[in-house]
């Protein structure tokens, strides 16, 4: 109770910080990042073994966590920052002239807790493949996280790469599935629909567990279950139900607020509702 | 006049196999991909020797390129080979994204280039691929011109920490460079000196222009020959000292005009030294089914048309 109470009080800055950054740049996608912002904190504040302090590309015996699904960028730098990768001040340069803090993440500007570059859709968990890959010639024993949108499964690459897991019995990766079943033209059922989803990961001999991804109790519970199913020969996707928007009422539930920044009027009534726990940047 | 000869005639995929087998054998952190096409890349040795460090990857090369972009976190040098289209315009954006922009020490290996796939027709020729791959920021694109040189380059490459392009090609070619050379990434190869023009060619049509030396040489023609195997960076130090000589230039290139060496050289002739140039290249059209010689005489690849182009650039210096 004490461990997710802290976490939620992390996740509430997350919030509030990804919410001003955005309007600060009026800029950015607010819906995908609030609602992803509870499975990076409990990965980076209580599941993964890593090392803020001292950045390395290569990240032997250590945890290593990809988000193929780029544009909820501001939520994993909140996250980067308030777990001490770089200092919280430049949260305030996001998406301006000079930034390290790209629109989607990059390497290119040496920004440390970035290991690839993600936007173009689809493509996260073949390179997550390629590092569990390289852990366990390494024979590193850590693991391989990998966070994408339910929007972005539609890209081909997913399903590449869900194949080729199995076929490589990479099981040391753990891969999520944001499912809140929103994208940009609407409903993810509008557009185009994931039905039997759980079915189709394990069509692809993948090991699937479900989870509210905005309840840090399930989702420690669930991460932790899914590293005890690791080491057996097969991947493990988590499907996480999670809520666009979260922790804001009026982003809630929509996919209005995909790409969208807020106004100073929607900020001061967003922030109302996230407690500032850490302090703001 | 050096005289190059050869005793063999060798395919450059072989020089590839033979080069990564033995980057292989010196390097534990060299891991090879391949989509499904082993036995037509010569990776098969270095499967069978590196199992562990050998990854199929199916018919799936968007994926191949990712998991080959994070191999590379992890310390692992990854060699992926599929044919030239399938490695670069089917994965245009994979590479874009998770290896040129993201930095990644990834070698994309690039097999049956050009028109000399030969029977298979337009649909594998690829002719655009030098240019797709050299347009992207933090890749470097090599074109060695036979198997001695490509086995030199595949083992240069893999010292070579960033993204690399490494394009070769399919029939047996004439074998004449040295075994065991070493390979300068970047470094324009001079074959003959000269004073009347200067010719730069790459890849499969590097014995053509040596050929084409020979007949211009028996006109009392002076080329001064250089085998570009860089095409990014391109050698502009070499290439400028030789047309501030010659003033006239000759490209000849198994690739599309536009994007290719030509490209290369014209532009950077044109911002610091424009002299006249002309070109032995595929223009603007695809290919189609035939044997490798039968295409490279239909579409003007030919030491010949090299002959015309030299005394047709001649005739249009100052």
């Amino acid at each position: 109770m004490e461990k997710t109470n802290k976490l939620e009080a992390i996740a509430s800055q997350v919030r509030r910080d990804l919410l001003r950054m955005i309007h600060a740049r009026n800029s950015g996608h607010p819906g995908g990042s609030l609602g992803v912002t509870d499975l990076l904190v409990c990965l980076y504040f209580e599941i993964m073994e890593h090392n803020p302090k001292n950045f390395d590309m290569n990240g032997i015996n250590q945890d290593l966590f990809f988000l193929s699904n780029g544009h909820t960028s501001a939520a994993w730098y909140s996250v980067l920052a308030r777990a001490g990768y770089f200092p919280t001040e430049e949260l305030g340069t996001f998406r301006a002239i000079n930034s390290r803090l790209q629109g989607h993440p990059t390497t290119a500007e040496h920004l440390e807790g970035i290991r690839i570059a993600s936007g173009s859709l689809g493509q996260g968990l073949s390179v997550a493949c390629g590092a569990a890959l390289a852990k366990k010639l390494n024979k590193d024993s850590k693991f391989v996280y990998c966070l994408m949108g339910d929007g972005e499964i539609e890209e081909g690459q997913v399903w590449e790469a869900a194949l080729f897991a199995q076929a490589r019995k990479i099981d040391n990766l753990i891969a999520f599935v944001d499912y809140n079943g929103q994208q940009i033209d609407g409903s993810i059922m509008s557009v185009i629909g994931l039905n039997k989803l759980r079915e189709k990961w394990e069509a692809f001999n993948w090991i699937v567990l479900e989870c509210n991804g905005n309840d840090m109790n399930d989702l420690i519970d669930t991460i932790n279950m899914a590293k005890s199913l690791s080491g057996k020969g097969q991947s493990i996707a988590i499907i996480m139900k999670t809520e666009m928007g979260k922790g804001v009422d009026f982003m809630m539930g929509t996919h209005k607020w995909h790409g969208v920044a807020p106004n100073d009027e929607q900020l001061q009534n967003a922030l109302s509702q996230l407690e500032e726990t850490l302090g703001d940047y | 006049m050096t005289k190059y000869s050869y005793t063999e005639k060798k395919d450059t995929r072989s020089g590839f196999g033979a080069g990564l087998l033995e980057a292989g054998r010196k390097n534990e952190n060299i891991v090879a991909l391949c989509a499904d096409l082993t036995g037509s890349l010569k990776m098969n040795e270095f499967q069978k020797e590196f199992p562990n460090r050998f990854f199929q990857a199916g018919i799936a090369e968007a994926n191949m390129i990712g998991t080959a972009a994070g191999l590379t976190i992890g310390g692992k040098i990854p060699f992926a080979g599929t044919f030239a289209g399938f490695a670069t315009g089917r994965v245009y954006d994979q590479i874009r994204q998770s290896v040129a922009y993201s930095n990644k020490n990834v070698k994309i290996c690039a097999s049956h280039a050009g028109l000399t796939l030969g029977e298979d027709g337009a649909t594998h020729q690829i002719l655009e691929d030098i240019g797709l791959m050299k347009m992207l920021p933090n890749m470097t694109v090599i074109v060695p011109c036979d198997y001695n040189q490509t086995k030199a380059a595949t083992i240069a490459i893999a010292d070579f920490k960033g993204p690399v392009y490494l394009r070769f090609g399919r029939p047996a070619v004439p074998n004449f460079t040295v075994p065991d050379q070493k390979f300068e990434i970047g470094k324009a190869q001079l074959l003959y000196e000269g004073t009347d023009l200067t010719i730069l060619a790459t890849g499969h049509m590097v014995w053509k222009a040596i050929e084409a030396c020979e007949i211009l040489a028996a006109k009392g023609i002076k080329a001064e020959v250089f085998n570009i195997h860089t095409i990014k960076p391109f050698d502009t130090e070499t290439v400028l000292k030789s047309i501030t000589k010659t003033k006239a230039m000759v490209c000849a290139e198994e690739h599309m005009l536009n994007g290719g060496l030509t490209d290369t050289a014209a532009q950077f002739s044109a911002m610091n030294f424009p002299v006249p140039i002309e070109a032995v290249a595929v223009f603007d059209t695809f290919g189609e089914s035939g044997t490798p010689d039968a295409l490279m005489e239909k579409y003007g690849l030919t030491a010949e048309n090299i002959v015309k182009a030299a005394e047709k650039v001649l005739t249009r210096k100052a």
